[in-house]
């Protein structure tokens, strides 16, 4: 039986996902901690840090502490019309953090669906992330975006890739007035500078997004992905995580792995994005296969700043001793354990220890 | 509760005015004292003066929900944040200044000093140039005349230090101005306030243009 007392919120939240995922048909899947270095030199963007920790193996093979898991998940695997293989996972990888460049362990716990898959399993994959948030916290939102919109947009604006990717840093960061500068800088004609500063200001929920997409009269490609991202709303309109959801166009991956479908998860009182994921179709054409695939991951390591879990005390009850024998002392934590009390017996009262009750046994017998 | 960070100094001072026009004043900031943190209840805010690159900082780890802070401290440390809006204020530039006599022998590595090392690598790797960057934290003029680095890349407000030291402006790098910047996770939980905040902000700076 499991003691809810001794369960660390993220322990907790793992557990409720694996069943959570498994009661979808997902499969549990454990993986080596390492990985050759080669399968992410070849894939280096779709990393999200460019930081891999590296050594050699004992045949002088260059590996990597794996810093991802869906490259590992699907590098193999094969691609048949018709089938899927759904997976999940709870795995630490290895990261060369930003700024201070120190080495950081994360855990991270997600699941992933390749094959030929469909707009149910879209839709699916995007009602789990919002399943394993509300696991999490009443308070989350979870806000999507379509890849192609932003492209289809960018594309009609301009086709220099340095102007358009300049655009998408600027609209990842919700900048309207670096964009401005830039269609300046660009020559770009003012009433396609204008849509671009306007789309910055497009987000927040569906209903009302989508509204106004269908007011800008862009191109058909533009047209034919919000018509995807309608039919994915429509869907998510008939669950509960309806007020949950916002539609958010900052969400700007790399497009030559990620494409379609991509979304976010905030947690109240979290300040970083928990919940990372989306359709990754160009990474497994890069790969070499013919399938399909969407996943996401959740940060568990961030769970920790929900706060609320920290304990007051170092244990419930400080038994001092000195000459006591053994066999009293042995019975006297033995009543306090039976209690379900935690116990440590000491000599003397360790310096900076937080107790909530002091039993002395010093001298053969409870003293007041 | 609104938490915001505000730049030590004059410039953190003339955008707490702009806050306060918008209906998120709290008095006690005014005050003469050394206390760091100012809340006002009843307006649900609260606001703390922090050193001018270390905003980011608090806005990104989302102990602000937002804050103001330079353009060339955004471009240094390239924080996970949104950048709302340019307020316009606090203008200068981000340059390249030399000795006045300074000859550009490109078939040397260029010794740069700056406090700003990723702006510096940023430009001139864009410019396919070799350069050795020495990192310091004050007074970079100094070092071009002590021939320490061969030019500087730091911000020029008025050009005054550089005149005064015989140093001048050889390149710019980008202009530079006061940002206000929302932490990722705080705007979608109390996008109202902070919507507000910006659009009652960006009518001021229309309004001074």
């Amino acid at each position: 039986m499991i003691n809810e007392r001794y369960l660390k919120n993220e322990e907790r939240v793992i557990y409720t996902l694996r069943s959570l995922y498994d009661s979808y048909g997902y499969l549990p899947f454990t993986m080596s901690k390492f990985e050759e270095y080669e399968l992410y030199v070849k894939n280096k963007d779709f990393l999200v840090s460019d930081g891999v920790i590296t050594f050699t193996d004992t045949n002088g093979k260059l590996l990597a502490l794996k810093p991802d898991v869906t490259l590992s998940i699907i590098k193999n695997g094969q691609d048949e019309k018709g089938v899927k293989q759904k997976v999940y996972y709870s795995e630490n990888v290895y990261r060369i953090s930003g700024s201070t460049r120190q080495f950081k362990e994360i855990m991270q716990t997600g699941l992933e669906c390749i094959g030929d898959i469909d707009l149910y399993d879209v839709f699916e994959v995007v009602t789990l992330a919002c399943a394993s948030l509300e696991a999490i916290s009443e308070n989350y939102v979870v806000e999507i975006s379509h890849l192609g919109v932003l492209s289809s947009l960018l594309d009609c604006a301009s086709s220099n890739d340095e102007f358009k990717n300049a655009v998408m840093e600027c609209i990842k960061q919700k900048n309207a007035h670096e964009i401005k500068k830039l269609c300046k800088e660009y020559g770009i004609k003012e009433d396609k500078a204008n849509l671009l500063c306007s789309f910055v200001g497009i987000y927040g929920k569906a209903d009302s997004v989508l509204k106004k997409l269908d007011e800008l009269n862009v191109s058909d490609d533009f047209a034919s992905s919000v018509n995807e991202l309608k039919a994915i709303v429509a869907l998510l309109d008939s669950t509960k995580y309806k007020d949950k959801i916002q539609l958010d166009f900052s969400i700007v991956n790399d497009m030559n792995y990620y494409n379609g479908i991509v979304f976010n998860g905030f947690i109240e009182g979290v300040c970083e994005t928990v919940l990372f994921g989306g359709k990754y179709d160009g990474l497994l054409d890069k790969l070499g296969r013919q399938s399909k695939g969407i996943g996401f991951a959740i940060y568990i390591d961030l769970l920790e700043e929900m706060g609320g879990q920290s304990r007051s005390y170092d244990v419930d009850v400080l038994v001092l001793y000195d000459k006591t024998d053994a066999k009293t002392l042995s019975e006297v934590v033995a009543s306090y354990i039976s209690k379900g009390q935690s116990v440590t017996t000491q000599k003397e009262i360790p310096e900076r220890i937080r107790y909530k009750e002091l039993v002395d046994l010093r001298g053969g017998k409870i003293n007041d | 509760m609104i938490n915001v960070a505000l730049p030590k100094g004059r410039l953190g001072e003339k955008v707490y005015q702009m806050f306060a026009k918008a209906g998120f004043e709290c008095p006690s900031i005014l005050e003469n004292n050394r206390k760091l943190i100012f809340e006002n209840k009843e307006k649900n805010v609260r606001y703390f003066w922090v050193k001018p690159s270390d905003v980011s900082i608090y806005v990104e780890r989302g102990a602000a929900d937002i804050g103001v802070c330079g353009k060339d401290i955004l471009l240094e440390y390239e924080p996970d944040i949104y950048e709302i809006l340019d307020l316009n204020m606090g203008k200068c530039r981000m340059a390249v200044a030399a000795k006045k006599d300074f000859y550009d022998d490109t078939n040397k590595t260029l010794k740069v000093a700056t406090k700003f090392a990723n702006i510096a690598k940023k430009y001139y790797a864009s410019k396919c140039r070799n350069i050795d960057i020495i990192k310091l934290n004050g007074s970079i003029e100094l070092a071009p005349i002590l021939e320490l680095s061969d030019v500087i890349v730091d911000i020029v407000e008025t050009g005054t230090t550089l005149r005064e030291n015989n140093l001048e402006v050889f390149e710019e790098i980008v202009p530079i101005s006061a940002r206000l910047i929302v932490n990722k996770s705080s705007f979608k939980f109390k996008t109202a306030e902070i919507e507000k905040i910006a659009s009652s902000l960006k009518e001021q700076v229309e309004a001074n243009d």
